[in-house]
């Protein structure tokens, strides 16, 4: 049967069973997966927190020591953004990103896999440092030189080195794949201006890591040479300086940032026409508006650094771009409400998330105007100010969209209809939940309360709004035990979801739920933005409805499953533990990578059928 | 009923723009991978003239000997468009040779830098004491002839100057000072920066070797590279060229702006 080389494995060909999920290429389900690891790693993060708060929640604690507290904070940052964030909006990219497009896969279905089982193989990694000598504890951002063999001789920093490295490569690889996807992937018709919004943010996020990762990349590099080699990037003896630490990281992270809100900008802007019976109100503003904050991101991230002492040249430009960047955001925000604006509105649990991004999103974004000026930002610089800042910009930001996109399409991607009453308590608690946990931060951050204290002393005065913002984050804790509740439960038995459940504007309302797994029985040919609207509302001339699954699709040659991808990433996931403990371990997991890149390369994507010659 | 795959491998899928995805892919990986060397580059520019001990570029860089193996470097561009270009034809023969001279040349470049990397590493300082030019030399050289005071005719006579132990003895009538002065990555910041960025690009000339060789192999199978189906031969062309690119900035950047001053 396998006609190429490297017939050591036969392909796995099972379409159920364990055997099927770890060898799949059908993005839907490599969504769901991608869906269902993140949001663990998301729980696992915000135990974390919860741990945080506990130790917060009084002055003088001693609930976990300054040690632990230090691995909590870091390991709490550094799982929400690359191992709950990220993935989750690949969880989206993947499931919803063919369907919107009119394809019937991504354009590279293998290294899709590839990309979900080496983000597998990155949580790994930053996780085993819990079991293997703690885990990292110099802040999300590293900063030099508190990282160096000399302040941390222990494993820590080399699981997060090493594991952000592996993180990376499955970031690029899925964002190659969707650029290449949403480039070339588009259904017949399906112009730039009639691109869905959560497409174009996509496209745009997935330009972002593709430019901004290689950046962190190096500056892991030089990182890790410096603990492994004894070379002298950050060793200030040698003459080096800490300071290009900074600007590394943060050139990566402040695009970093819109690689996190912007799917959920995507997600947001889907939800609110749908739910307001409007087509986005100014759909080329929020396009350009979007490309716009993609492009300005690499003009602001010495806003990081205002204490640093770069100069006030320095700090004056990057307090202008920085200001300046809030205008796109601005319209976007404007361009929304205008969506809302005598819509004919339908309060269902994802248009209260939506909603609800926009109301706790914009305090964000002011807190951030605040301190984009230096001077103010003195004053802010590494206190609970910012603190409160980044949760609402990402938890009440980004978080909220991902639930409103998990609620919007979780009729599609499961097949069943949730519980509207319990996704509408979810919203409620968790709503009020952040606003007592993280509103209180900007009074005592404002009052002086640094970030990444342990404790801090009954005197100070911010015993009170301490306990506030703990009991907020128990609230929030609660309301995703209702969340969890109600996936279960709907998942398994709840009301079968019909094709179109919300009378829905883009092409997946078009097909079954859950779709086939050719997704469209016929490529649909799009004449309009909103296509499958107009469709119904016969505004379309060649208006056929566009039909699926009807069983017909049998003809239909899917790329067949295959092992290599997996394989690849078990190299990659050796190779690392090698490069923390043992060089010959890394060279084993490098050959086993080699072997599987080789197989991958001379595996066809779908074994030639029987009947025909096998052509060698 | 439309028999298409969704991704199929072929040369001649159907693709919105026309493009190819892989390609497509490979433009989107290099443009990736500018803002890795860039990276790397702008290290190496930000921590440039700032080591606080020497060995620095001017001691150790050999423009002839570098200019040949980076002109080597580009006649395997040559040879990989002719290859491309042969495969096209149909002429399999010639495509096979110029791959392997390609492949060939590339391995020649990597011999070049791993003898220069030995050699930096192994850096040795010869000075004249009675140098007519000393005043063109080195600091390092400087350094090292300062050692030239203790000099006692007929005899070896070894000196410590800073980090630096300096042989002084006689060759053919003239007082000679002599040392050891190692360049690796630990020996200061030049050494750090640029060892990481030339062995990262000399990791990226590695992977392409293995991958024209891989394609050399694979062409004598049958079906495996034909003129019809050479989008592998245009994609690792692609990528070799780029590789080649990258090394022109980092000839120019580090070693004649290291060497020659005034950039
Ligand atoms: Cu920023």
């Amino acid at each position: 049967m396998t006609t190429l080389s490297f017939p050591i494995i036969r392909r796995p060909m099972h379409p159920t069973g364990v055997w099927s999920w770890i060898t799949t290429i059908d993005h839907k389900r490599i969504g769901i997966l991608y869906g269902v690891t993140a949001f663990a790693l998301f729980i696992l993060g915000g135990i974390e927190a919860l741990l945080i708060r506990t130790q917060l929640i009084g002055p003088d604690r001693d609930f976990v020591s300054a040690e632990v507290f230090n691995q909590l904070f870091t390991m709490h940052g550094t799982t929400m953004i690359f191992l709950a964030i990220m993935p989750l909006g690949a969880a989206f990219f993947n499931f919803v990103i063919p369907l919107q497009i009119g394809a019937r896969d991504v354009a590279f279905p293998r290294l899709n896999a590839f990309s979900y089982w080496t983000f597998l193989a990155g949580a790994i990694i930053l996780n085993a440092s819990w079991f293997l000598g703690g885990a990292p504890n110099a802040g999300w951002f590293g900063y030099a030189p508190i990282t160096g063999q000399a302040f941390n001789p222990g494993h820590g920093i080399d699981f997060w080195i090493i594991g952000l490295q592996v993180l990376g490569i499955a970031s690029l690889a899925a964002a190659f794949n969707f650029i290449v996807t949403i480039i070339n992937m588009r259904a017949p018709g399906m112009t730039w201006m009639r691109l869905p919004l959560f497409t174009w943010m996509t496209f745009i996020t997935a330009i972002l890591l593709v430019l901004a990762f290689p950046v962190i990349t190096v500056a892991l590099i030089e990182l890790m040479f410096d603990r492994k080699f004894g070379t002298n990037f950050f060793f200030t003896p040698a003459g080096g300086n800490p300071v290009l630490w900074q600007h590394l990281f943060w050139v990566f992270g402040h695009p970093e940032v819109y690689i996190l809100i912007l799917p959920a900008m995507g997600i947001v802007s889907e939800v609110l026409p749908t739910f307001s019976k409007k087509p986005l109100f100014g759909y080329p503003t929020v396009v350009l508006a979007g490309a716009l904050i993609g492009f300005m991101g690499w003009m602001v991230w010495s806003h990081h650094m205002f204490t640093v002492g770069l100069g006030p040249i320095a700090n004056s430009v990057f307090t202008i771009t920085t200001m300046a960047i809030a205008v796109p955001t601005g319209i976007k925000i404007f361009n929304w409400l205008g969506t809302i604006w005598k819509g004919s509105l339908d309060f269902r649990t994802p248009m209260l998330f939506a909603l609800g991004f926009i109301v706790l999103f914009t305090i964000g974004g002011i807190s951030g105007v605040m301190h984009s000026m230096a001077s103010s930002d003195a004053q802010q610089q590494d206190t609970y100010f910012i603190i409160a800042h980044i949760h609402y910009v990402l938890f009440s930001g980004a978080i909220m969209a991902i639930m409103a996109g998990i609620y919007y399409w979780f009729p599609k991607f499961s097949g069943r209809m949730y519980d509207e009453r319990m996704g509408k308590m979810h919203f409620v608690l968790m709503f009020i939940g952040q606003n007592l946990a993280f509103f209180p931060m900007h009074f005592y951050g404002l009052d002086g309360m640094p970030r990444r204290i342990y404790t801090y002393d009954a005197d100070m005065g911010w015993t009170a709004l301490n306990a506030l913002s703990t009991s907020g984050a128990y609230l929030i804790a609660f309301s995703f035990f209702i969340f969890i509740f109600n996936m279960v439960k709907s998942w398994r038995k709840g009301e079968k979801a019909a094709n179109d459940p919300w009378d829905g504007r883009t092409l997946e309302w078009s097909i079954p739920s859950p779709p086939p797994e050719h997704n469209f029985d016929e490529i649909p040919t799009v004449h309009d933005r909103d296509d499958w609207w107009a469709r119904k509302r016969g505004g379309v001339k060649h208006g056929v409805p566009v039909s699926g699954g009807s069983g017909e699709g049998h003809a239909i040659h899917m790329p067949q499953p295959s092992f290599w991808p997996i394989v690849v990433s078990i190299g990659l996931l050796v190779g690392a533990f090698g490069l923390i403990y043992n060089v010959a371990v890394a060279g084993i997991g490098g050959g086993i990578a080699m072997v599987g890149i080789y197989a991958w390369a001379f595996e066809p994507v779908n074994e030639p059928d029987e009947k025909q010659p096998a052509h060698h | 009923m439309a028999q298409v795959t969704a991704a199929s491998h072929g040369e001649h899928e159907a693709t919105t723009t026309g493009l190819n995805h892989r390609k497509m892919l490979m433009w989107a990986f290099l443009g990736s991978d500018c803002m890795f060397f860039g990276s790397l580059i702008a290290t190496y520019l930000v921590y440039k003239g700032k080591s606080k001990a020497g060995p620095f570029p001017e001691d150790v860089f050999s423009i002839p000997v570098t200019s040949v193996s980076t002109f080597v470097l580009l006649m395997s561009s040559m040879s990989m468009v002719l290859a491309y270009a042969a495969l096209t034809r149909g002429n399999m023969k010639a495509f096979r040779i110029w791959l392997a001279s390609t492949v060939i040349m590339g391995a020649t470049f990597l011999a070049f830098q791993t003898f220069e990397f030995y050699e930096f590493a192994n850096h040795e300082v010869v000075v004249e004491c009675n140098d007519p030019d000393a005043a063109d030399w080195t600091d390092l050289q400087a350094k090292v002839g300062s050692a030239c005071g203790s000099f006692v005719a007929g005899e070896e006579t070894e000196v410590t100057i800073g980090e630096y132990t300096v042989k002084v003895f006689e060759e053919d009538g003239h007082a000679v000072a002599e040392t050891t002065a190692g360049l690796t990555p630990r020996t200061n910041l030049f050494g750090t920066t640029f060892f990481t960025l030339t062995g990262f690009h000399g990791a990226h000339v590695t992977l392409g070797v293995i991958w024209l060789l891989s394609l050399f192999f694979f062409s004598f199978r049958k079906g495996g590279v034909t003129p019809k189906r050479n989008l592998d031969v245009d994609l690792a062309a692609l990528y070799w060229h780029f590789v080649d690119v990258v090394w022109i900035v980092i000839f120019t950047v580090v070693y004649l702006f290291g060497v020659f001053q005034g950039f």
